[in-house]
């Protein structure tokens, strides 16, 4: 390769990584706007989460075929992208297949990789038929219309193309390798499983095409990959990425314990107190924001909610699970993260079109995206939070923005209105006097 | 059956000077609903029988606020919380064991970080440390032999990961335990969670309770075996809907091993 095809080479390499850049900032910057919550604590057990599930995959296999399937895909993805490392290095420097000299281990490599390869082709074949042909349930929801439907297809043919290129790529490096005599630079390296049946293919072309089409095979899969890269931002694929922080900064309270709000607790320990004046001038902080109440917008949930959004790859297992959506209601868990990472969407837009100041847009999560019939819909049973492969929690986000209808706007259902009420006046859900409580032990 | 319940209160504990050994937290179901009313019966006809050292708080319990917290109203759940609090730790109470897997959850997950910091067990994890402890014998009786399938309510197991006690129970009594095809972690919801209980459903097309009694149905049981008197009501519900309420019982574990010890 010439100084030409180096520079041409850095040139993509710069482009497609500072574009890739340039938009993780823009999802840390969203990320941030979300309030703070602390998840630090009990650093063990959070690398233990993320070790067992993001990288260890524990709760994809609960679905078998999906699981499998999927951690296939996954170690091709990680092991394959090894190769990536040559790829930079003899793209960078102009030389041709640079670890060669590992001898036997280049071979097991190589040898592996096309293997994956292999596996992966088939794996993506498998899902594409699940989604597009055997049309399971979840893939077919409408949740998963337009662009999210087209989104997960367009990952799977990526898969086939760089996948199909690395291969070919192979394929054509070994004719030029067996070509009596020698080709070039072409030296007799790595070890072609799968490659090798593709070789013949290339038999009676001829060599300078051959080597042509090498070159082409080498440079679309490179670029391809870069393009792949860049398209995650976009797509529902950044699990890839974000499942890592996202299993690292779980709640690892237990799945029934819902946070206490402090700015509740403040009030009713004021409330509460005997020896507080109620005709005190309360103490003004002239900087401090009015808080609010539960969440009605992106801003007034916590940042580990909106990783959770970003993070969500959209496969549906908390919906097929939810009691409420195979009852028919339209609560759907997977909606609210898909709705709750639109809106980050549009709010980061507006902030970006605005040099930085969001400027209000009379819109909201809650009843633009998020209607409260969904959300009185959960029966808040976990459900979701449990099948979700990466510890996506959509209860917390509902249980936020019910606190929000509730507190701030006095928008609950009638009948729990009721409940409440009966709960103040006499402390129990029901209309029954609390002095009656013991009443049973007398009753036959 | 003339029955001669001992129920103390904590106030008369401590007008004797006394500390039980355990909370009984009645809950709001266990003390006005008809159905649960009788699991509160059951259970604490198995602590006089055990000679369990307890107490209740009788007129001085109220709403642990779950309803309200999951409705969204953290304002009443807190009030709640607190009041319960200032009576739990006026009491010096130290360990409260509840039928209601609702009240459960609440006391030992939400009520700590608001000053109320208690061992607090479910009922059926403390009958089977009774039994552990040889406290208690059960021997099969009556359900030697049935088919019981166990729904597993979400604030027990999901939301604290207690799945076995309540199974254990049911195999002590010699029955056959049969698993519904969604169950433990993968159980189905009732419904009535997240104060669900409080209100109609949603539009949609069907009911989670019809849903769920399918699930318990295909296992051909004799006994849906409930551990949380909402999942209870949920089920009977459900199994008069489907007009199987002379084949198939929704019973309490607590009201399966009373009447398996003919309390």
């Amino acid at each position: 390769m010439g100084f030409l095809s180096t520079i041409l080479f850095a040139i993509f390499l710069v482009l497609g990584f500072g574009y890739f850049y340039f938009n993780i900032k823009k999802i840390v910057r969203n990320i941030n706007l979300g309030t703070a919550v602390n998840r630090k604590d009990n650093p063990k057990a959070r690398w233990k989460n993320m070790a067992m599930i993001a990288l260890g995959q524990s709760k994809m296999v609960k679905r078998p075929v999906a699981g499998i399937l999927h951690i296939i895909v996954y170690a091709g993805f990680i092991i394959i992208n090894i190769e990536l490392l040559e790829i930079i290095i003899d793209g960078l420097f102009g030389t041709h297949r640079i670890f060669a000299f590992l001898g036997t281990s280049y071979n097991v490599l190589i040898g592996s990789f096309e293997i994956l390869a292999f596996l992966v082709l088939v794996s993506v074949f498998t899902f594409w038929i699940r989604r597009n042909i055997i049309r399971l349930k979840r893939f077919a929801n409408k949740d998963l219309t337009g662009f999210p439907k087209n989104d997960a297809n367009y990952i799977l043919y990526f898969e086939v193309v760089l996948m199909t290129l690395f291969l070919l790529m192979n394929a054509s490096d070994l004719h030029l390798q067996n070509i009596p005599g020698g080709f070039s630079h072409f030296i007799k390296a790595g070890f072609f499983p799968i490659s090798q049946f593709i070789e013949p293919l290339f038999n009676g072309v001829s060599s300078n095409l051959v080597f042509i089409l090498n070159e082409m095979f080498w440079w679309l899969h490179i670029i391809g990959i870069l393009i792949f890269m860049n398209y995650l931002y976009y797509s529902k694929h950044l699990h890839i990425l974000l499942a890592f922080p996202n299993t690292y900064f779980v709640d690892l309270n237990p799945k029934g314990q819902l946070s206490n709000l402090e700015s509740v607790t403040n009030e009713v320990k004021l409330m509460m107190d005997p020896n507080a004046n109620p005709y005190a001038t309360p103490v003004v902080d002239e900087n401090a924001v009015p808080s609010k109440f539960g969440a009605s917008d992106i801003q007034d949930l916590n940042w580990v909610q909106l990783m959770n959004a970003y993070t969500c790859t959209e496969c549906g297992r908390c919906t097929s699970s939810c009691p409420a959506n195979i009852t028919g209601k339209k609560l759907s868990p997977r909606k609210i993260m898909m709705d709750t990472r639109d809106r980050i969407e549009e709010v980061g837009k507006n902030i970006d079109a605005n040099n930085g100041v969001f400027v209000p847009d009379n819109k909201s999560l809650l009843n633009d995206y998020i209607t409260p019939e969904e959300l009185w819909a959960c029966t808040s049973c976990n459900a979701c939070v449990e099948e979700c492969p990466v510890n996506i929690s959509p209860l917390s986000i509902i249980v936020d923005l019910r606190r929000y209808l509730v507190m701030e706007q006095s928008a609950a259902p009638n009948s729990l209105n009721a409940m409440m009420t009966n709960i103040e006046n006499n402390g129990a859900p029901w209309q029954y006097n609390q002095q009656d409580r013991l009443n049973w032990k007398n009753e036959i | 059956m003339s029955e001669v319940l001992i129920v103390p209160t904590m106030a008369e504990m401590l007008a004797q000077g006394k500390q039980p050994e355990v909370l009984f937290w009645v809950g709001c179901s266990g003390s006005f609903d008809d159905r649960a009313k009788k699991i509160t019966k059951a259970f604490i006809r198995i602590l006089n029988r055990a000679n369990v050292s307890f107490a209740v708080l009788g007129t001085e319990e109220s709403c642990s606020g779950d309803p309200a917290k999951r409705a969204g109203n953290e304002f009443l759940f807190q009030m709640q919380a607190m009041m319960n609090i200032e009576v739990l730790n006026a009491y010096e109470v130290k360990k409260i064991v509840t039928a209601c897997p609702h009240c459960f959850n609440t006391l030992k997950n939400e009520y700590p970080e608001l000053g109320g910091v208690y061992e607090v067990v479910h009922h059926t994890e403390f009958l089977k440390s009774l039994l552990d402890d040889g406290r208690l014998t059960i021997e099969g009786g009556q359900f030697k032999g049935k088919r019981i399938t166990f729904h597993d309510p979400c604030y027990l197991g999901r939301a604290n990961n207690v799945y076995e006690a309540p199974r254990d129970l049911i195999q002590k009594l010699d029955a056959e335990l049969v698993e519904m095809k969604r169950s433990r972690a993968n159980g189905l919801c009732c419904g009535a969670g997240g104060a669900q209980m409080f209100k109609d459903a949603e539009a949609g097309n069907k009911e989670i309770n019809i849903e769920r009694t399918e699930d318990a149905l295909e296992t051909q049981p004799e006994i849906i075996a409930a551990g949380c008197p909402f999942c209870n009501t949920m089920m009977t519900d459900g199994i008069k809907n489907k007009e199987k309420e002379s084949e198939v019982k929704v019973l309490d574990i607590a009201e399966l091993i009373a009447n398996a010890q003919d309390l």
